[in-house]
């Protein structure tokens, strides 16, 4: 599951609050089963967002973070785009949503 | 652990001789208070917000299986389910009920298994499954802030006697009862804790510890662990009367799932 929380529309230049959450384990690695077997490392490497196809957000992830990451960040509203969320875990794949701001 | 020791240590003392059963006290009702209380305001914060709850991420995973028609073509829940049609809005509230059926007390997942087997000729879903967990986060979100009230007339009843024996029960290597931590000495701290009253209004929640999302019986597994006596298996006719019983004890206190917790 992803949760987003963007706005549909925004004056231009108006500075408008991003949210995003996803849901991973966020295994570290470092943790052992019932059974004493390591649980192996499965974790999100990559935050991603972009605006009109440019990055305005990035981050890398570490086994430290907590599961189903949440992110908060702002931007600016500038013109009238698709803003584009993604999650890329440790083997590649990737996970994503879109969400349409109108500037007016 | 140390700590743990020395309480247990420190309330058998209390309790004198260590008899099977702690002494039956009772919690004013008055004084009747939800976990939420005790919990840091940063993690109460966690709980208030919607968008942060992670809990959410389980009810909005069951309120899209709740609209979804199953592979096989049977009815999707919402379809016997809708504001005009059995509404399911505060049913979660007087949860654990009789199930004319079986004759046995069932709580939420019991009874969203029940319609699976019984209106869509569908398996069960596993205990502690996303999908039983968020389909039950869903039903009892629909019941947020409606106060519980639960029936223990007629055949509930042995249910309820049976499930406060089990809260009176001391067990475990550590000979503790329910009560001596959730009656007698709430508000207290117990390591990282402060001990609440042991409602189970918030459930299904998201606990900090677990990093997921789980169930009133998980939460009690913990803390018959907790106390090292044999955790009850999932859905245990035993885990539904204390279920019933805390239900009945929690009156009147508002529903809170998707809770968050330490
Ligand atoms: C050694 C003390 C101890 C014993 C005995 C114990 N618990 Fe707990 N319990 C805790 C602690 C600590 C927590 C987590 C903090 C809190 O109280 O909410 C907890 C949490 C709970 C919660 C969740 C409360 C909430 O709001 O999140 C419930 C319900 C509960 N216990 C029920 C029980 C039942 C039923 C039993 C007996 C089978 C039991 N507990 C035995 C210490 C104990
Ligand atoms: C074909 C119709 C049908 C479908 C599909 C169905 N149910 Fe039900 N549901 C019922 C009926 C009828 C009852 C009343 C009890 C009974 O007869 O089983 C009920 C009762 C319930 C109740 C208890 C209501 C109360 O007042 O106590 C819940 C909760 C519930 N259903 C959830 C679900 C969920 C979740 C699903 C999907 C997994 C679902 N149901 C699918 C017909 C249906």
């Amino acid at each position: 599951m992803i949760r987003i929380s963007a706005p549909d529309t925004a004056t231009a230049g108006e500075i408008i609050e991003l949210k995003a959450m996803i849901q991973h384990p966020m295994e570290t690695g470092y943790r052992r089963d019932s059974k004493g077997e390591t649980i192996p490392r499965n974790i999100i490497k990559q935050f991603r967002c972009t605006y009109d196809g440019n990055i305005i957000f990035e981050g890398e992830f570490f086994p430290g973070i907590a599961a189903n990451p949440f992110l908060t960040f702002h931007a600016r509203a500038t013109r009238t785009a698709m803003i584009e969320f993604s999650w890329t875990d440790q083997h590649g794949e990737r996970w994503s949503e879109e969400r349409l701001l109108t500037v007016s | 652990m140390r700590r743990l020791v020395a309480l247990a240590l420190l309330l058998s003392a209390c309790g004198g001789q260590s008899g099977e059963y702690a002494q039956q006290s009772q919690i004013p009702p008055e004084a009747i208070q939800s976990g939420y209380t005790f919990l840091q305001p940063e993690t109460q914060a966690l709980q208030d917000d919607d968008f942060a709850n992670p809990g959410f991420l389980w009810v909005d995973k069951g309120e899209t299986l709740f609209n979804q028609i199953p592979e096989t073509g049977a009815p999707a829940c919402a379809s016997c389910h809708a504001a005009d049609n059995r509404p399911l809005s505060g049913v979660a509230a007087h949860y654990p009920v009789m199930d004319e059926e079986t004759g046995k007390l069932m709580n939420i997942e019991a009874r969203i298994n029940a319609c699976r087997e019984r209106h869509q000729d569908l398996a069960p879903l596993d205990h502690e499954s996303d999908a039983l967990l968020g389909l039950t986060a869903y039903v009892a979100s629909l019941a947020r802030g409606v106060p519980i009230s639960v029936n223990i007339d007629g055949p509930a009843r042995n249910y309820y006697e049976a499930g406060k024996d089990y809260f009176f029960l001391r067990k475990g290597q550590f000979n503790l009862a329910c009560s001596q931590c959730h009656n007698d000495n709430w508000g207290k701290k117990l390591r990282g804790d402060t001990i609440s009253q042991g409602h189970g209004n918030a459930f299904p929640a998201y606990r900090m510890e677990w990093q997921t999302f789980g169930s009133l019986h998980r939460r009690l597994r913990d803390c018959d662990s907790g106390i090292r006596a044999e955790p009850l298996d999932y859905g245990s006719a035993t885990y539904m009367a204390v279920e019933l019983y805390l239900a009945k004890r929690a009156e009147g206190l508002a529903m809170e799932s998707p809770g968050v917790r330490r």
